[in-house]
């Protein structure tokens, strides 16, 4: 049997876990085996009232739905909606912020002062905003209202598609009809093709489900845009990752979900409430770590470490020694409050969309958000008073990791090598074959996969063939928990003109060694910032994204958003790998046009593989087609 | 010897259990590779809807066995010992005598070829893939007399929960 993970953290803690009789993911997942085959095959259909109904991937059951849909059909309108969810996440986060920042730019959220003032200017001149004359709050305003307007349905593109891309997409997307003009229309325009007697096409479904995720990279992009101008634009830092990074003598407060909205405030206060923590009897006061892409947010811009990530969210409140764990929204686990329950524990929602029952819910207002943070901080000092030293476990791993690569601090550290033309160091070394190309890692850790597994496998292999590693969101988390983020896992994994290449640039950037092995981006909707960089090299190139020798994985894929973000990485041009098989088998044509056809279209495709070591050969013999084409070694 | 029974209180119509049964007599055994292969897997087995329930049919394996009785070819057979009613392909001819015999109709034909097929109770699997593919527990695969016994023990609460309220009022 698959071990359930190869974190050695959290196979510590699921040790725990059977001792004390608590159930986790893995042990929900055995009950549920096996899983539902139409549901495996995507040729399920719920969409209406005389459904549900089913295909038989045998052919000798039903072989259309009532209404007469087809396996095609009903495969790809439950894609659509799966696009449309994961968008309405990521835009819906990016929102948030939109509202956070015009509040601040009125005056009516004065904790939240602009930040990066450089990055709010940079971001209103790539969308044509006009700064002269406009004091910084004015300006945010004008972003922030222009962000707000992305929302319903414009006349014109998305702002933040159409001037964020190259002109080459622009044109490969207006060709195919996908260009969209709202992020909440989109979504809409998914739900209402994909209703009971609408768009019956699988090929008019899917251009459909492109052009949504193309809402969802505007949505990412936004979210990253306002997030650094509120809160900062990442730069380099070290901290570490692991359930180590939990202290016995410290307030352990669990920052989890998605949004740096509350998160990065809570940080902002944390030192205030130093001395209560310390009277309660935490020696070494409060103790700030990070779960999943909340904790992305707090490690990039502040080094806060990251406990655990995705599967393994419920380990963290089995140490014993967490007193709460704050969650905004996006990938928390229902059970979080049951497993709660069994120690003292806080769970915290804050956020009015997403309450789970047991939880203590403290409703989070942008007015007065220093004074929630606070007030979240006072319930975990007092629930370490409850703590039961006896039950404390706090496994002893935890691992260096260097984060905080935006593209910014990426071009900042390229700009130490060559002052006038920071790209061309890292193009120089792409045409000279020293850097073969470049993978993103994204996306989940999935309990179908032993934990970490196949993000590090695939990740050693690319590495070892030199190729360039980006990570963001729980991929990120595995690599920063598995000691990948540091300068020692280059000298022990990159082959040797990748090696070359990041001791040079760390040496540039005064680092005295490589720069780390794998540089991590941030959180998903931070994909944007990979992209960024993709399309800076294409610009740079004279090439369209298609023709890069760049490629994208997610090994452990879980959410709807994996899917919205695959969708448009495949949109983008990129060879995208995925790791789980998802529900769209049942659909002959779809599974055909997602992994062969849609290259001829947008030029990216969908590498369905499971197995580590294969994924691996498929993305190195992508690079190495990708250079071919450029006309490289 | 252990027998498929079915709870007939307890089927949601989710065909999990044909899915499976057909993923077992494929060659990949996975139903990612199982629904690309030629031939064409089949399943032995078929949820049924009437009178406003559902519920799995399957071979029951009879005692003088119909089935067995109708095959000319000496294809269909009855295990001395375990009485169970097997069928080996390499002697069939597919006049369906055993289909008509069938008084469940669970005698299906192989897709590409005039063959019979039918349920064979999974001969590599400890427990048959239908009963662990069932997420309701409706198929249950357990000795007759357990399987009675647990209808007994439920049957007899009843009578005695109707004995005392009656002894009560």
């Amino acid at each position: 049997m698959n071990p359930r993970t190869v974190c050695p953290a959290t196979t510590e803690m699921l040790k725990v876990a059977e001792r004390e009789g608590i159930a986790t993911a893995w042990d929900r997942y055995d009950k549920q085996l096996p899983q539902c085959g139409f549901g495996e095959l995507g040729t399920c259909c719920r969409n209406c009232l005389q459904g549900p109904c089913r295909v038989d991937p045998f052919g000798e059951g039903p072989t259309l739905g009532v209404c007469g849909a087809t396996a095609d059909t009903i495969v790809a309108r439950n894609l659509d909606r799966a696009i449309a969810a994961g968008t309405a996440s990521h835009s819906g986060h990016a929102k948030h912020l939109a509202h956070t920042l015009l509040k601040a730019a009125d005056g009516r959220a004065p904790d939240y002062p602009v930040k990066d003032e450089g990055k709010l200017r940079a971001v209103a001149a790539r969308l044509g905003i006009a700064a002269e004359g406009k004091t910084t709050m004015e300006l945010a305003k004008a972003v922030a209202e222009c962000a707000l307007a992305e929302f319903s349905e414009k006349e014109s593109p998305l702002a933040w598609v159409a001037t964020t891309v190259t002109k080459g997409r622009v044109e490969t997307a207006l060709k195919f009809g996908v260009v969209p003009t709202g992020i909440d229309s989109a979504i809409s325009e998914i739900m209402h093709r994909t209703a009971y007697g609408v768009d019956a096409d699988p090929i008019n479904l899917l251009l459909g489900g492109v052009k949504c995720a193309l809402a969802d990279f505007a949505g990412c992009h936004m979210g990253t845009d306002l997030a650094d101008i509120l809160f900062g634009t990442p730069q380099p830092v070290v901290s570490r990752a692991n359930l180590g990074a939990l202290k016995v003598n410290a307030v352990n407060v669990a920052l989890h979900g998605h949004n740096p909205v509350l998160s990065d405030v809570i940080v902002q206060v944390a030192p205030e409430l130093e001395a209560e923590a310390k009277a309660a009897g935490a020696s070494e006061g409060l103790n700030l770590v990070g779960i999943c892409c909340t904790g992305n947010e707090v490690l990039m811009r502040h080094g806060i470490p990251s406990a655990t990530h995705s599967v393994s969210q419920e380990l963290a409140i089995m140490t014993g020694a967490l007193d709460a764990m704050v969650v905004d929204y996006q990938c928390l686990m229902p059970s979080l409050s049951t497993v709660a329950e069994c120690y003292h524990t806080k769970l915290i929602t804050t956020m009015p969309i997403a309450k789970i029952p047991g939880a203590t819910h403290l409703d989070f207002h942008e007015e007065t958000a220093r004074e929630s943070a606070r007030a979240v901080l006072r319930l975990a000092i007092e629930a370490f008073k409850k703590r039961d030293p006896k039950r404390v476990n706090i496994p002893s791993y935890s691992h260096t990791a260097i984060a905080g690569f935006s593209t910014e601090a990426i071009v900042g550290a390229l700009s130490l090598v060559n002052k006038d033309d920071p790209l061309k160091p890292l193009l120089d070394n792409i045409v000279a074959g020293n850097i073969l190309g470049v993978c993103l890692f994204a996306g989940c850790n999935n309990v179908k996969v032993p934990q970490d597994s196949a993000f590090l496998a695939i990740a050693k292999e690319l590495a070892r063939n030199n190729v360039l590693l980006l990570a963001t969101g729980c991929g990120a988390g595995t690599f920063a928990r598995h000691g990948l983020l540091t300068p020692e896992a280059t000298n022990e994994y990159a082959g040797p003109g990748l090696k070359a290449v990041l001791t040079a640039v760390g040496q540039a950037a005064g680092l005295g060694g490589p720069l780390p092995l794998i540089l991590h981006m941030g959180s998903c909707v931070d994909n944007s910032r990979a992209a960024d960089v993709a399309v800076a090299v294409a610009n740079k190139l004279g090439v369209d994204v298609d023709k890069l020798p760049v490629v994208a994985s997610a090994p452990e894929a879980t959410t709807e958003k994996a899917i919205s973000i695959g969708t448009w990485a495949v949109a983008a041009g990129l060879p995208t790998h995925v790791g789980v098989v998802p529900p769209v088998l049942g659909g002959p044509t779809i599974a055909r046009v997602l992994t062969q056809d849609v290259k001829g279209l947008f030029g990216g495709w969908f590498i369905v593989e499971t197995d580590p070591a294969k994924a691996a050969e498929q993305l190195l013999a992508a690079i190495r087609e990708r250079r071919k084409g450029l006309g490289l070694t | 010897m252990k027998e498929i029974f079915v709870r007939l209180d307890r089927c949601v119509g989710c065909h999990s259990c044909e899915v499976a049964c057909a993923v077992e007599h494929s060659a990949a055994k996975s139903l990612f590779g199982a629904i690309a292969e030629t031939p064409v897997p089949r399943k032995r087995l078929y949820v049924e809807y009437a009178l406003e329930r559902k519920l799995p049919l399957l071979c029951r394996h009879c005692e003088d066995a119909p089935c067995v009785r109708a095959c000319r070819t000496g294809a269909m057979t009855q295990d001395a010992l375990t009485r169970l009613v097997s069928h080996n392909r390499e002697k069939c001819i597919g006049c369906w005598m055993c289909t008509m015999v069938c008084p469940y109709g669970v005698i299906g034909r192989a897709k590409e070829e005039r063959v019979a097929v039918k349920c064979d109770r999974c001969p590599e699997r400890d427990t048959p893939a239908c009963v662990t593919a069932c997420p309701t527990r409706a198929l249950v695969f357990a000795e007759e007399e357990a399987f009675a016994g647990g209808v007994r023990r439920v049957a007899a609460a009843e009578v005695v929960q109707g004995y005392v309220t009656a002894q009560t009022v």
